[in-house]
């Protein structure tokens, strides 16, 4: 029999979230941690521990300044811990439109892994790819070498209550020298028909020499209220080289909070993409450890907002070995009352001469009332190193406007076609052509109004009543 | 083709067109001479219609039709074009689109099929080689990092591009060496026709040793004060601006 739990109830007696959680995972502890082995068990009781002790942020909370949660407390949601990953045909749920990108895709609904033939797939080359949890009960060594080892749950956030909660995700192990050649492809569907929050937990590990590109999609399926809190663990070892894609196209009552947490070995690459399409509430915190030399991290970041939504990019790069490279770009098209917040912090360690880092973050707003915040943090302790950060916030370019409308364009085309460029520094440093290709076009179909949240990723689907946002070019 | 009648045009309370006269006939190609600040691009904008600029008396007509009715891409599609003395540079939109774009927008307007995408190719590689532009500009992003010679030949190219009826050239030779002015005004000249009028305005005669205009108007404080054949260019050029002002009497104002 499942038991059935909503925080509404916890709230009509009056606690707060965090103790209303932990409370949650005393009631529930055996089915959240059932068949874990016991070192994950240990981490979740401390995580938990922790959930009740620093809690959330507040608007008082270093780096939370700008991003209200307590909204995502407010509703009733409903819990269901049994097992839920199981074969499924998820043909069933979407029709599929992968064409040119020719990827391995793998599918979590409501936070579990879901599959057609089984749950962990093994390739020749010694690849291994399917679910968490699954993976803690056949790799349980590998799992728990890595698993909570370089996500930090000690602050306050939503790290903690992940790793408390978490169930299952993606596992991906690459062995010495592989390269994985088609592109991974995580599709995160949410699909309830009651508010739920769910906890994803990715772990990524990529031994010597190896290569890999993911694109992540979260997905919302309808306009339902939902929470997903996830975390990726990635552990980039020497020489190892990793494309991470993240699309975001959600619906406007969904809230997400998601952790990448990037650990870097020698002359390791790292690439990462995030397109933020559409979104409620959206929070990416991303923190990379350049933790030997030659390492070398990159993060792009495109978000297009628009009514009420609400987008912060956390950034935390820490250079803790000379001779490392990072280098971001964070470009915004804001509309409406949509707000933003952009922050990114850079810490050289006093041993990290020759660092380069690189950050800049720039806003482009089309009414009165949308809102941009931008905080670059730059902490220098080593004497030579190159580092530099800037941020701007603007509206368009009059000239070119006018340069463009005295070719035969009128104001919409103009726009559009400005917008368009905008995104396109982003857009453009997508690698692989097709996924290029894909997402030129998402970011046009967003511009122009034509998005729904069901034209995801590189998947089409059908949706019953797709939701549309536009970005209102009246209104510029 | 274009007629001005008694045009006032201010920015910010400050006059600098006042009771300007200009009638342009089909075919005909006019140069607009004059030191700098007289207002010269300033009357460019006004005809292809910059909304920086509050026109407070007279009137334009366009082929019989009222010009500062129009916004500004509709006077483009009706045929009017401005070469600007400053493309504007647009990172992240291809030539190919923008164009394309461009001129399916006047087609459109036009009540005409939009062109393919091999068709406008087709014509693109057509109009490189009528203005004998080999460069890969069209590759590009509008503008982007061109020199200022490449910039100018790309206004000369989206002209014949555009195929406008009008077309304003404002300052097109400026900051060019020779060889790119000859392109320009190889391309201007190739385009001209029975069909189509130009406006050429530049500081210098030199352009207009390429391009011979059958026209020229000298501007002075907002206004034209002097008008006259192909060899005003030559006198200008040996006499200097100041011989226009003695001779038209022109006094400064105390």
């Amino acid at each position: 029999m499942k038991k059935m739990n909503t925080m509404q109830e916890s709230l009509t007696q009056n606690l707060s979230p965090e103790q209303t959680m932990v409370n949650l995972f005393k009631d529930h502890r055996h089915q959240i941690t059932a068949d874990h082995p016991e070192k994950i068990i240990q981490l979740k009781e401390k995580a938990i521990q922790q959930v009740g002790a620093v809690g959330f942020p507040e608007l008082t909370t270093e780096d939370w300044r700008f991003t209200n949660v307590e909204p995502l407390f407010e509703v009733p949601y409903h819990y269901d811990f049994s097992n839920q990953s199981r074969p499924f045909d998820i043909e069933s749920i979407f029709t599929c439109d992968v064409y040119d990108l020719d990827t391995f895709s793998v599918t979590l609904l409501n936070g579990w892994f879901v599959y057609k033939n089984a749950p962990l797939t093994s390739l020749k080359d010694g690849t291994l790819i399917g679910s968490l949890s699954k993976a803690m009960e056949v790799y349980p060594d590998l799992v728990l070498k890595h698993l909570g080892s370089i996500a930090d749950i000690t602050k306050p956030g939503f790290s903690a209550l992940n790793t408390a909660f978490f169930q299952d995700g993606l596992f991906i192990y690459i062995p010495e020298g592989v390269k994985v050649e088609k592109p991974i492809q995580l599709i995160n569907i949410v699909n309830s028909e009651n508010p739920i929050l769910t906890h994803p937990r990715h772990l990524i590990i990529q031994e010597k020499n190896t290569k890999l590109t993911l694109v992540h999609c979260d997905h919302s399926l309808t306009n339902n209220v939902s929470f997903t809190n996830s975390i990726s663990e990635t552990f980039l070892d020497t020489g190892a080289e990793m494309e991470f894609y993240k699309v975001q196209n959600k619906g406007p009552n969904s809230g997400v909070m998601s952790h990448s947490f990037f650990s870097q070995k020698f002359n390791s690459k790292l690439n990462h993409t995030s397109l933020t399409l559409n979104g409620g509430f959206t929070k990416n915190l991303i923190n990379v450890v350049l933790e030997e030399q030659e390492a070398n991290a990159t993060l792009n970041g495109l978000y297009l907002v628009d009514g009420n939504q609400h987008i912060d990019n956390q950034i935390q790069i820490d250079h803790a070995s000379p001779h490392c490279i990072s280098e971001q770009l964070f470009k915004g098209i804001l509309d409406d009352e949509a707000t933003a917040v952009f922050n990114g912090k850079i810490m050289v360690r006093k041993d990290a001469q020759k660092t380069l880092a690189y950050q800049n973050n720039k806003n482009l707003l089309l009414s009165d009332d949308a809102r941009a915040n931008a905080q670059p943090q730059l902490e220098i302790y080593a004497d030579d190193v190159k580092c530099s950060h800037g941020a701007t916030v603007g509206q368009l370019d009059q000239d070119a406007m006018f340069y463009l409308r005295s070719r035969g364009l009128d104001k919409r085309a103009a726009r559009q076609l400005l917008m368009y460029a905008y995104a396109a520094e982003v857009v453009n440093r997508i690698g692989i052509e097709p996924l290029r290709e894909r997402i030129d076009h998402l970011v046009d179909k967003r511009l122009k109004g034509e998005l729904s949240i069901c034209d995801q990723c590189v998947l089409h689907c059908n949706s019953k009543e797709p939701a549309v946002f536009n970005i209102d070019m009246n209104k510029i | 083709m274009l007629i001005i009648k008694d045009l006032k045009v201010s920015i910010q309370g400050k006059t600098i067109l006042n009771k300007l006269n200009l009638e342009v006939k089909t075919g005909e190609v006019h140069a607009i001479m004059g030191p700098n600040g007289t207002g010269k691009s300033t009357l460019a904008s006004v005809i292809a219609g910059r909304d920086m600029f509050d026109v407070d008396a007279g009137e334009i007509s366009f082929m019989g039709q009222d010009l500062l009715d129009m916004d500004p891409e509709v006077r483009a599609r009706e045929g009017v074009f401005l070469g600007f003395q400053y493309p504007v540079e647009i990172p992240g939109v291809s030539m190919a689109l923008f164009l394309r774009t461009a001129i399916n927008e006047k087609r459109k307007y036009h009540g005409l099929e939009p062109l393919s995408g091999a068709e406008f190719l087709k014509l693109m590689e057509k109009r490189k080689k009528l203005v004998d532009i080999h460069s890969k500009l069209t590759n590009r992003a509008v503008n982007e990092g061109f020199s200022g010679g490449e910039k100018k030949k790309n206004e000369i190219f989206q002209m014949a591009m555009l195929e406008p009826k009008l077309s304003i050239l404002d300052e097109t030779d400026s900051g060019l060496d020779i060889d790119a002015l000859k392109v320009v005004a190889n391309g201007v000249n190739k385009l001209r026709s029975a069909e189509n009028s130009t406006i050429i305005i530049t500081h210098y005669q030199r352009l207009l040793q390429y391009i011979i205009p059958d026209f020229v108007h000298v501007m002075y404080d907002g206004r034209i004060v002097k008008s006259g054949g192909k060899q005003l260019a030559y006198e200008l050029e040996e006499k200097g601006y100041e011989w226009v002002k003695n001779e038209v009497g022109i006094r400064e104002e105390i």
